[in-house]
């Protein structure tokens, strides 16, 4: 059973999911970051590999990314990275990035190195639905990696019903038309379109994301969901650290709070 | 025809439409309609009247006789320079201008390199009274101030794009970031057959118009429609689409396209996509582009910003691997040479990306009794700086 399922058949409210980018702020934080979340009880975590032109992400992760890639970052460092049993058995790591990069790196050879370093999904924003299952639907499946697809408030019903009946582990709930990034509170909108979705008793469950920045804002995107995931906000974070280990808990404690 | 785009999207290996779910509703609503609306009859009537009185179209097929007596073959020149707004980029932002307005849009957005497409685009959305933001590389708007204040003088918001490299791919971006913020009013107009399906066929056929004069000015000059070579220009490759598209399934046709060199395919100073790039996917397409060994996109060089893109639309990638197009490349000095040659012989100005297309005819070996036609695809105003400099250089 994939880890993600696990994840969800223990705990289904208040699921904690922080992204943060591969190789920043230095090229060897990745896997420090990656066991302090672990240490702070973080429920699931996104690793970022950068991009140098990341079309759905706003200020702060584009600048991330860019630093990443400065440092040195690529696929294949970031799968030495995560060689030395970072990742244990039973916590839901997913990669998060853009289809190029892993094309580059071949996508058989990329589902099956991070199946094998126990990697349990992934989310490419720029491989929609209609691509992934007419290229690379089989291979994942192979690998039992999950492919995390994206619904936004534009998105109709049925292609709701639709990208739930082609999911597996969640789906990640956009919670305004925006790029990533924090906005500062949850409108009264969103919430209406967050209660559209929950009503409609998907399958999957649901993780809502983009502009989860806080305690505030997590707590709000929990009542309508099994959790949320929090991105820009994190990353922001830990863009001054001197003390990783400090401001990762720091960070935490207080989203939690 | 065989190199019309599929079901899906693709044209043989490429196209397709890689892009994220917040931009899925507006991109499928344009794959729903783009062909009714395009083959309306009141559609049509709208768009064709406009080319005509507003553009300016047909535009002249002209036999450069000078240059016809200097590379020893039969020249004719397919003057898209003489549009309004002083290049093809109007055929496309006009089209899809009124395609905006059928879908109910309100709020305008390009994205620009040197400026040509965000002139454009600025115009017709003057022209329609909607309102237009640009965005444009920060490095772009400081080496391209005229079509700068071109595009402010008829009422667009020109944003300048800080990411990245700070040109014409990031700009690009930053166009789809604001979709992405702005999905319910705004349309994004793309300047060339780039992008996610519908958009490189939609912006292929709205410049489908220049192969289609050239089939009938043809005729009535010389007696037969089709002639032996076409060259045009490729950066994105919406010119090239253009002056191709009639011709694509006449095999007899030989189709040139020609990329910047820049200061030589191999100097790292280069936008020669069919030899440089490998296949991948950039702005939402699967096409051959320009990247490092791990997939990050590189920028790329030529003199002429117009050709300074990172990849090639997907209908180009397609006709490279088939063979059906040859593709030439050619560097800033035989472009800027081919560019005061023409002045001298033609007294023509060309846009520094059409002069690339002038350059190969240096290469080409047609017969005395061959017919050529360049697509001229723009004028040379914008390059004047360029051009002197340069003049100035060769004579200290």
């Amino acid at each position: 059973m994939n880890k993600l399922n696990q994840l969800f058949s223990k705990k289904n409210k208040n699921i904690l999911s922080v992204y943060f980018t591969a190789g920043f702020p230095k090229l060897d934080d990745t896997a420090e970051i990656l066991s302090e979340l672990l240490t702070n009880g973080v429920d699931m975590i996104e690793v970022g590999m950068p991009f140098s032109d990341p079309l759905a992400d706003g200020a702060v992760i584009q600048r991330s990314s860019e630093q990443a890639l400065q440092n040195g970052m690529s696929i294949a460092k970031l799968f030495d990275q995560l060689k030395n049993n970072s990742i244990k058995s039973s916590s839901a790591v997913l990669l998060m990035g853009y289809l190029n990069p892993v094309l580059q790196y071949g996508m058989e050879k990329f589902c099956k190195d991070a199946s094998g370093l126990g990697i349990s999904g992934v989310i490419i924003p720029d491989l929609p639905l209609h691509e992934y299952t007419l290229h690379y639907k089989e291979l994942f499946e192979k690998y039992d990696l999950a492919n995390i697809f994206l619904i936004t408030p534009q998105t109709s019903e049925s292609r709701i019903r639709l990208i739930d009946d082609c999911s597996s582990g969640f789906i990640y709930v956009v919670s305004s038309a925006s790029t990533t990034g924090a906005k500062g509170q949850i409108e009264q909108s969103q919430e209406e379109y967050f209660e559209r979705i929950r009503s409609m008793n998907l399958k999957n469950p649901l993780m809502i994301g983009f502009g989860i920045s806080d305690s505030k804002t997590f707590t709000k995107a929990c009542e309508y969901a099994n959790g949320a995931i929090i991105g820009s906000a994190f990353v922001k974070a830990l863009s001054g650290s001197n003390d990783l280990k400090a401001s990762v808990n720091k960070f935490i404690t207080e989203i939690r709070n | 025809m065989k190199f019309e785009v599929n079901e899906h999207g693709y044209y043989g290996n490429y196209g397709g439409a890689y892009i994220p779910e917040m931009l899925f509703p507006n991109v499928q609503e344009l794959k729903e309609k783009y062909l009714l609306i395009m083959n309306d009859a009141s559609f049509k009537e709208e768009f064709d009247l406009l080319l005509k009185d507003y553009v300016g179209r047909p535009s002249p097929l002209y036999y450069a006789s000078r240059l016809s007596v200097h590379y020893k073959t039969k020249i004719y020149l397919k003057r898209e320079d003489l549009n309004h707004t002083g290049a093809h980029k109007i055929n496309n932002t006009l089209g899809q201008i009124l395609l905006a307005k059928r879908l109910g849009k309100t709020r305008i957005i390009a994205e620009t390199g040197a400026g040509q497409h965000g002139v454009a685009t600025a115009t017709v959305c003057a022209l329609m009274g909607l309102k237009c933001i640009v965005y444009m590389g920060e490095i772009d708007i400081e080496r391209q101030a005229p079509n700068v204040a071109r595009m402010k003088l008829l009422g667009a918001e020109v944003i300048p794009a800080t990411s990245g490299s700070k040109t014409l791919k990031d700009a690009t971006n930053e166009a789809i970031r604001d979709w992405i913020n702005n999905p319910v009013d705004t349309y994004y107009i793309i300047g060339s057959v780039v992008g996610p399906h519908p958009y490189p066929d939609m912006v292929a056929k709205f410049q489908s118009v220049i192969s289609e004069e050239i089939k009938t000015q043809l005729k009535e000059k010389t007696g037969k429609e089709d002639p032996d070579f076409v060259i045009a220009c490729v950066g994105g490759g919406s010119n090239a689409a253009g002056a191709f598209y009639h011709f694509l399934d006449s095999g007899n046709v030989k189709l040139i396209a020609v990329e910047a060199a820049g200061k030589g395919v191999d100097s790292g100073h280069s936008a020669a996509t069919s030899i440089l790039g490998k296949p991948g996917i950039i702005h939402g397409s699967k096409t051959l582009l320009m990247q490092t060994f791990d997939g990050q996109i590189t920028e790329p060089y030529s003199i002429s910003a117009g050709l300074d893109y990172p990849g090639v639309g997907p209908i180009h990638a397609h006709l490279f691997e088939t063979g059906r197009a040859t593709f030439a490349s050619i560097t800033d000095e035989e472009a800027l040479e081919a560019a005061y040659l023409l002045c001298e012989l033609e007294g023509i100005i060309p846009a520094l990306e059409s002069a690339h297309a002038f350059a190969h005819l240096k290469y080409l070996n047609a017969k005395p009794d061959e017919i050529v036609v360049i697509n001229l695809s723009g004028r040379g105003d914008k390059d004047l700086a360029t051009y002197i400099r340069h003049k100035d250089l060769a004579n200290e």
